[in-house]
């Protein structure tokens, strides 16, 4: 009791809230930014030594089993492989500080380039996905709270912890068996979206990847917005506004909804992080051609920068997207 | 016919428990009830049956409730919604957490109101202003985490009352509010319900806040009424034994009083009985107490109480009477003081919450230092210990200077100055039986281990009155009460010359608090030198030698007890003292009580 009057003679003695909002914005932004510089740091050395450290010659896998010693060191030192590791580091990191991601080593074009479209179907992808998954599990996760312990919840329970618990690509593998191949066979089995396409022009073939990310999706995300959901309707002044005779809708949504939707919102970015880590899978079981499914091409074909480049991305938009998560978990608990 | 009619209420738990067991009362329009009860008693659930509401886990099983014509219990749902909304009032025990903080202040007081928009707005100021807030646009507008602790009680207020019921239910609206402020909410729901001509039910722990305000007093226990009658009836003639005991363990601020508490603990939820619920622990038990349950039956002083002896008890509690303590001789000056503290400063940041607290600690002396909440106390008792970083002052102990930071500390200072802390759980490790709790110091401070550590161990818990049977338990198994006393054992066990304790008794109910002070009041006669922080006047009455008073982190009286507590010279110190409410004796001189 003694400790609680005391914070509150604290905030009444703190100046009025938007300016020490703003203030108090400021630090946590500031401190993340830079972590978030030391973290892609971090992450630029590790992908660029795990990608040097690949099995297989580059100059040889390009050129072909027939090249003689001389083209090899030729190719080499064209493309700056012959240079100590630390160099070829800094050059790179030079590079892609001022924009240019160099060129792929397979096609010899720009990767920024290449890469532009991929993204573009990626986020095209991701958008979509997520505009289905935060709705849907808000609906979901409030009619499991509310009927909670009830058959409807524990089946609901029961089906997204199998959903879970299975690998995203048995999930693919089984609804592309299912309506794909060879049960129903109604949506072609793979999303080849030709190159100079806007993905929407092709809505039969966003179906089925869509399908699997909004399922895993709203598993997870509708699972947290059923706990924050229960906890508010547990809450005391829920109780209250039953005890003041108010009516079921607008204690759900006046009075449960806000509270609860503020604790999911951190969730739904995390949500989104994973998505992205999520759509390599995806889209190379899809085959959808977005970055995720470029990685995995070009892993393949030893394109070292391409992958460089594309794990960067990854990384920053995971990162971003974390640090958001977490950023409006602080600006909710200060509320 | 009276505003409110409850008969036969039973609240059992989902395995079938009753928690609140055939509770019956009748209100007229106007009257407050109170509702007094220590803590599990089931207070909070009767209040709660009284709009047909019952916790998740729990469920009214039978029994009516009667208000303004109207059987809440038989209605349907969606009747039963009308009728909270139409009838009653009702205000939480904690508003912090009872106020939505999503939606303004303006939402929450307008949404349970009947009428249109454009009657209630101007209804709702007129109440705002009745409970003491402001009733601008501006304030209107603002969210419950946006007020203090007082104002969100009155919003609370506010909005039970806003609708006009015919009756309200109070639960314990005035627990986290500091003396003053209580002062002035009773003060207003005593007249406003008077004004309405509004029934309401004012549910405390507090013998001398439901004797405040409450026209009637209804005693419960174990889920049942052991006895209800007039104010006067029961708060000044009691009947019951455990009425009899409650009031006895009631520290006052006016005279030194031995506090008497009632042995045993309160029994669990849903515990079953043949006989009498409070068998277990009176002093008047007989065989045939056990056998079958008594009835509540009406007794000679006027009330009903649930007693099958009432009345010898009546003739027979005279010799309960208690004789004031001595007072007790000041110590002398000149022999050297324990600790003392000469001009501590003491911050938070920028703000400085201490300003030059000096005082002396005596051998065998027991210094009370209160304040409310806010005044620093704690930042007082944490500078002490040597927790707090930022702060400046000369410490002495025992004529030696004394180290401000606690790493810069010897091992025998540390041993020599011992706290306890007002909530155990923070100093008793969990996941440790009391008995490890205990023997931890001994080893740290001593090197003493095995069998001679217990047995010091055994020693500690008993002279703190803990049977040793207890000594393989967990601190979740123990009561509050004794949780507070495996700290202090803990604590003597590194015989101490100085004991710190801070705010020991304001987590207990009134009956463990007394057997807490007076297991202190033990350790000073064997002559242990005590600081002893509290928000409570009275209980620093009853144990205290010398007082320093503070008020934002200034002492602004310092003397003994007696002449402070009786003469104070300070206006703050005055204000605190009229704001402390009593409960009436017959013993005690007249009061100046409100209300
Ligand atoms: N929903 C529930 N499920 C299980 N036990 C419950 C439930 N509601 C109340 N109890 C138990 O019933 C008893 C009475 O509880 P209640 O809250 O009415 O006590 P109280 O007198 O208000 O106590 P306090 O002074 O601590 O507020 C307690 O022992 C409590 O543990
Ligand atoms: S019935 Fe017996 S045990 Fe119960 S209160 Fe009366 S005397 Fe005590
Ligand atoms: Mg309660």
């Amino acid at each position: 009791m003694a400790t609680e009057t005391m914070t509150e003679k604290a905030l009444e003695a703190a100046p009025p809230p938007s300016r020490s909002r703003r203030a108090a914005l400021a630090w946590p932004i500031a401190r993340r930014a830079l972590t978030g510089v030391v973290t892609l740091w971090c992450i630029s050395v590790i992908v660029f030594v795990a990608t040097q450290a690949m099995p297989g010659d580059v100059a040889h896998i390009i050129l072909g089993p027939g090249a003689s010693s001389e083209q090899v060191a030729q190719l080499n030192q064209n493309l700056g492989l012959d240079q100590p590791l630390l160099s070829q580091y800094l050059d790179w990191l030079g590079n892609v500080l001022t924009g240019n991601m160099g060129d792929s080593i397979v096609s010899g074009q720009p990767v920024s380039e290449l890469l532009s479209e991929r993204i573009f179907n990626s986020a095209t992808l991701t958008v979509i996905a997520m505009v289905f998954i935060i709705p849907l599990s808000l609906v979901i996760g409030l009619l499991a709270a509310v009927f909670r312990d009830k058959l409807l919840d524990r089946a609901y329970l029961g089906t997204s912890l199998i959903v879970t618990a299975t690998p995203d690509f048995v999930i693919g593998s089984l609804v592309i068996a299912l309506f794909g191949t060879v049960v129903f066979k109604v949506l072609p089995p793979v999303s080849l979206i030709p190159p100079g396409d806007a993905p929407w022009e092709h809505p039969r073939q966003l179906v089925m990847p869509l399908a699997v990310m909004v399922l895993v999706g709203v598993t997870y995300l509708s699972r947290l917005v059923r706990v924050s959901f229960i906890d508010v309707l547990e809450s005391e002044y829920v109780q209250l506004a039953i005890i003041k005779g108010l009516s079921m809708r607008r204690i759900l949504f006046l009075h449960a909804l806000p509270n609860a939707l503020a604790p999911s919102i951190p969730a739904a970015s995390i949500m989104a992080a994973y998505t992205i880590a999520g759509s390599v899978v995806i889209e190379y079981l899809f085959a959808y051609p977005g970055i995720g499914s470029a990685l995995v091409d070009a892993v393949a074909g030893h394109d070292l920068p391409m992958v460089q480049a594309i794990i960067m991305l990854m990384a920053a938009a995971f990162f971003c997207f974390n640090q958001l998560a977490d950023l409006l978990g602080t600006l909710n608990k200060s509320r | 016919m009276k505003a409110v009619e409850v008969t036969g209420l039973t609240v059992a738990l989902d395995d079938g428990s009753v928690i609140v067991d055939d509770v019956s009362f009748g209100l007229e329009s106007g009257q407050v009830m109170g509702l007094v009860g220590e803590s599990g008693s089931g207070k909070s659930t009767v209040a709660l049956a009284l709009l047909g509401f019952a916790k998740a886990g729990a469920n009214i099983t039978g029994g009516k409730v009667v208000v303004g014509g109207v059987d809440l219990l038989a209605l349907s749902p969606n009747e039963l919604r009308e009728a909270r909304k139409k009838l009653i009032g009702f205000v939480p025990q904690d508003p912090a957490t009872a106020l939505n903080p999503a939606l303004t202040i303006r939402a929450q007081l307008t949404e349970g109101m009947l009428g249109e928009k454009k009657e209630n707005l101007p209804r709702i100021r007129e109440v705002l202003e009745t409970v003491g807030l402001p009733s601008d646009n501006a304030f209107l507008r603002r969210h419950p985490q946006e007020l203090s602790g007082g104002q969100q009680q009155r919003v609370a207020i506010a909005m039970a009352l806003g609708k006009k019921p015919e009756l309200i239910v109070f639960d314990e609206p005035t627990t986290g509010l500091d003396v003053s402020t209580q002062a002035r909410v009773l003060e207003m729901v005593a007249g406003l319900c008077a004004d309405n001509g509004m029934a309401s039910v004012f549910v405390s722990h507090d013998l001398a806040v439901v004797g405040t305000v409450g026209d009637l007093v209804t005693v419960m226990y174990a889920g049942q009424v052991l006895e209800t009658g007039s104010r006067e009836e029961v708060l000044l003639s009691a009947a019951h034994p455990y009425s009899i005991a409650l009031l006895e363990s009631v520290p006052s601020t006016r005279q030194r009083l031995p506090l008497v508490s009632i042995p045993g603990r309160a029994p669990a939820a849903g515990a079953k009985f043949d006989g009498c619920v409070f068998a277990d622990r009176c002093a008047f038990v007989e065989d045939r107490c056990r056998d079958s349950a008594p009835p509540l039956v009406a007794t000679s002083t006027g009330s009903s109480a649930r007693c099958l002896r009432v009345e010898h008890v009546l003739q027979n509690q005279r010799c309960l009477v208690k004789e004031p303590l001595p007072r007790v001789e000041s110590r002398e000056e000149d022999s050297g003081s324990v600790l003392s503290v000469r001009n501590l400063n003491a911050s938070y940041g920028r703000t400085q919450v201490l300003f030059d607290v000096s005082f002396n600690v005596a051998p065998g002396e027991t210094l009370g230092v209160v304040g409310e909440s806010g005044s620093g106390k704690t930042t007082m008792s944490r500078c002490l210990i040597g927790l707090h970083e930022d702060q400046s002052g000369i410490f002495e102990m025992d004529g030696k200077p004394l180290p401000p930071r606690l790493r810069d500390r010897s091992k025998e200072v540390k041993q020599q100055l011992q706290y306890v802390f007002q909530n155990p759980y923070g100093s008793l490790n969990p996941r440790e039986t009391i008995a490890n709790a205990v023997v931890v110091p001994l080893k740290h401070f001593y090197g003493e281990r095995g069998k001679a550590a217990r047995d010091k161990a055994k020693e500690a818990l008993e002279r703190v009155e803990i049977p040793w049977r207890l000594a393989d338990r967990y601190p979740a198994e123990l009561s509050g009460g004794q949780r507070q006393r495996v700290a202090i054992a803990r604590a003597l066990v590194c015989n101490p010359s100085l004991l710190i304790c801070d705010e020991i008794t304001s987590a207990l109910d009134v009956s463990v608090q007394a057997s807490v002070v007076e297991l202190l009041r033990t350790l000073q006669n064997d002559g242990l030198s005590m600081i002893f922080i509290t928000h409570n006047l009275a209980v620093v009455r009853s144990i205290g030698d010398r007082v320093i008073v503070l008020s934002q982190g200034r002492v602004v009286e310092s003397g003994e007890v007696e002449a402070v507590l009786t003469a104070p010279q300070h206006p703050y110190t005055r204000g605190l003292l009229a704001d402390t409410l009593e409960v009436d004796r017959s013993d005690a001189e007249t009061s100046d009580l409100p209300g």
